[in-house]
């Protein structure tokens, strides 16, 4: 996944970084590469072409062209535009006032209704609701059988769709919803037929059947594969049957999935889910920003890394990593530190971009409230440098001292003084010591 | 299946009308724009930066400054058509007793696609063994049954949860007690990235040619035509664990133009043998680069 894209990039991004400031000159050929990127992970040519254009108006504004650091401003222009267009936060799904909610999956042949549905089963299981999958294609052979054996593995009753009943549509559709009524089914999962998206058809059954059941979601299923043509079946679907929201298929594989970006620009609705595997528990929620890093090739870690190094003195990071290790971490470093987070961007803001769970676990306790930084700062200053050395020869009398000095309460001297011992705590932590061996170098 | 054109069913993307409007359309422009029109057209048909560029520099080199648009058009059909028929798209079933593999993803189409070929060569007299050796997919099993009641062609089933391998084992035994002519395999739908099941495929691909002399005589990539730049590594690695004598392009009768397909032809070496123009058995055609092409560019 990071090779050609994400190279692509990076000889982009070098390319800017060369320079001291962006030119519309300059920054004419690195679009063009990130462009040539972008359709390369199958983003839709139209999609890519407003994406650049977007990209090009915001880098292009007085703030980036006085900037130090060009590289800087695109890599995070690029990857918010691409976080904005996916979304800017994971949504759950609908649920009707009146049970039974339904949702109603539509999509192409081939793109994983049918294994969807159960998996979205599941997942409403897993809240505590009770599904019930029906499957309204007529037209494949063994889509009945599909769910029926689904259900069963799912430990759900079967309502099968005689070809007599779907005779009459609109009569089998109300006795299904009576039938959910009275055993209180909700959901309702109704998986439609697959075509090809040129048949007229199709998309007046599927009219029908949302005019009748008035659906709490519309699911479109789209594959993560798809090329160029992501764009026409989504766009066809939204135009023809409407639709609330998408699940992404097929993510398993290595395909970097720029048909995301293509659905979601052409319909405006949300992903939700992902499957990633033909497992009912193959299936996770959407993270808009970990799919723009997947189209773009870059993890969370490796961004911060960057950012990391542009900002802190490579040898100096190194020599605070080494004292980090070896727990010689004193004030004088605390102080050093809080410098080079104040360039940085806040502290919290890289302890969240950082996992939460395993090793890492624990690390969110060092959390310093991005305010204090200044104060503290000016607290360190008004310290001697013995007391920085040896911070616990600093009893009452020095405490005063330093407050009056640095214009700050005694009492937020006490708190970073806590502070300070504390982090040294979590530091002789195997976890943490693990964590900071499992971070890459700093410097190249 | 002859009778069936491609350009027939894809008049939605091909008219003789739109062609003459095209001309008409580009009579002022120059060759860069041209190039420029038709190069878009390839990114949009899936043919994917690398293949256009080379096709387009090969374009550059055989055009005229002059040329106007149906010329440069055409040179940029001959270039695609080249690439397409380097290889012979023949399908090989001169044994008297034949195998036939279908492998690829989740939902390329390959039950549809075994039903047609079933279709094809029992309408030729062949006596045709339908085996479903997918015993994974929910249904799977019932599939293949139903399209073998409706053909009128036997098929060999499995216990779902069986190992395929065994299963095809099973189906050799029978194919070569009934002195059957083809023996058809459709196999369990798999991503490329899961080595598990990708060694599965290696694994019944010794059981088959262990069995049987120089068989299996084709294994065939089901391609779904919507598929993007992925399609490439897709028939890298299942060239690498099956083995592949070509690809079945499916799905071609909607508005997806399969151009990823010829990047694969282009680096794998691997020819296209057929194509699937909708969802009944008679809806299968051999591959043709002209009219694929044409409509490729349309």
């Amino acid at each position: 996944m990071l090779d050609q894209l994400s190279n692509h990039l990076q000889k982009a991004m070098k390319y800017l970084r060369g320079e001291g400031k962006i030119t519309e000159k300059n920054m004419t050929e690195a679009l063009r590469m990130i462009r040539l990127a972008l359709l390369e992970a199958d983003v839709n040519y139209k999609v890519v072409k407003e994406f650049i254009e977007k990209i090009k108006r915001q880098a292009l504004n007085e703030k980036v062209l006085s900037s130090l650091s060009p590289t800087q401003h695109v890599i995070k222009i690029v990857k918010d535009e691409l976080t904005f267009i996916l979304g800017a936060e994971t949504k759950g799904l609908n649920f009707s006032n009146v049970p039974p909610s339904v949702f109603m999956m539509v999509g192409l042949q081939g793109c994983g209704k049918t294994t969807t549905c159960g998996k979205l089963a599941k997942w409403v299981l897993s809240l505590k609701k009770s599904p019930l999958l029906v499957s309204f294609d007529l037209k494949r052979l063994a889509a009945q059988d599909q769910i029926k054996q689904i259900s069963q593995t799912l430990s759900l009753p079967f309502y099968e769709m005689t070809k007599d009943q779907v005779s009459s549509p609109q009569k089998a559709l109300k006795d299904l919803v009576k039938f959910a009524q009275s055993r209180g089914f909700d959901p309702l999962i109704i998986d439609t037929a697959g075509r090809l998206h040129v048949d007229e058809e199709l998309m007046k059954e599927l009219q029908m059947v949302k005019n009748l059941l008035n659906p709490a979601e519309v699911i479109y299923v789209g594959d993560s594969m798809t090329g160029q043509d992501a764009v026409k079946s989504a766009q066809l679907f939204n135009d023809k049957v409407g639709l609330s929201s998408i699940i992404l298929t097929k993510l398993d594989g290595d395909a970097r999935g720029g048909a995301a970006l293509s659905i979601v620009s052409v319909t405006g609705k949300p992903i939700k889910f992902v499957g990633l595997g033909e497992k009912f528990d193959q299936f996770e929620i959407f993270y808009p920003d970990r799919m723009a890093s997947r189209i773009l090739g870059l993890g969370d870690i490796l961004s911060l890394v960057e950012k990391a190094e542009k900002e802190a003195d490579a040898e100096e990071a190194e020599e605070l990593a080494r004292k980090l290790r070896k727990q010689e971490f004193t004030l004088e470093d605390f102080k050093k530190q809080l410098v080079q987070m104040k360039k940085m961007g806040s502290l919290s803001q890289i302890l969240d971009s950082l996992p939460t769970g395993g090793i890492y676990k624990g690390l969110s306790k060092a959390k310093i409230d991005d305010k204090k930084i200044v104060y503290y700062e000016a607290i360190i200053s008004s310290m001697t440098p013995q007391e920085r050395e040896n911070p616990k020869i600093i009893n009452g009398g020095r405490r005063r001292r330093i407050a009056r000095g640095s214009g700050r309460p005694v009492i937020e001297v006490n708190q970073l003084l806590k502070q300070f011992f504390d982090m040294k705590k979590l530091m002789k932590k195997s976890q943490f010591q693990k964590f900071l061996s499992s971070l890459p170098p700093l410097s190249h | 299946m002859a009778t069936i054109n491609l350009r027939d069913k894809l008049k939605k993307t091909r008219q003789t009308f739109k062609d003459k409007f095209e001309d008409f359309f580009h009579s002022d422009k120059d060759r860069e724009e041209i190039i420029d029109e038709l190069s878009e057209t390839m990114i949009l048909a899936d043919v994917g930066i690398s293949s256009t560029e080379k096709i387009i520099d090969a374009l550059r080199q055989k055009s005229k400054k002059s040329d106007h648009f149906p010329r440069i058009k055409q040179i940029l059909e001959e270039e695609i058509i080249k690439i397409l028929s380097q290889y012979p798209s023949d399908f090989n079933l001169s044994a008297d007793h034949s195998v036939v593999m279908l492998v690829g993803i989740n939902g390329g189409g390959k039950t549809t696609s075994l039903a047609k070929l079933a279709y094809h060569y029992s309408q030729e007299g062949k006596h045709v063994l339908m085996v479903a050796a997918d015993t994974f997919r929910a249904a799977a099993q019932e599939q293949l049954a139903l399209w073998g009641r409706k053909l009128n062609i036997p098929v060999i089933k499995g216990q779902y949860g069986a190992d395929p391998a065994s299963v095809i084992f099973d189906a050799l035994q029978s194919f070569r007690a009934r002195q059957s002519d083809l023996l058809l395999i459709d196999t369990a739908g798999r991503i490329h990235t899961n080595i598990n099941l990708m060694q599965e495929l290696e694994k019944i691909r010794r059981v088959i040619q262990r069995e049987i002399d120089e068989a299996p005589q084709e294994i065939l990539l089901i391609l779904d035509a919507s598929t993007g730049q992925n399609a490439l590594i897709q028939a890298r690695e299942f060239l690498k664990f099956s083995g592949l004598t070509g690809v079945f392009l499916t799905k071609l009768d909607g508005t997806a133009k399969g151009g990823s397909v010829i990047s694969i032809v282009e680096e794998l070496q691997l020819p296209i043998k057929f194509v699937g123009v909708g969802e009944e058995e008679k809806d299968l055609l051999f591959f043709s680069s002209q009219e694929f092409v044409r409509a490729l560019l349309s």
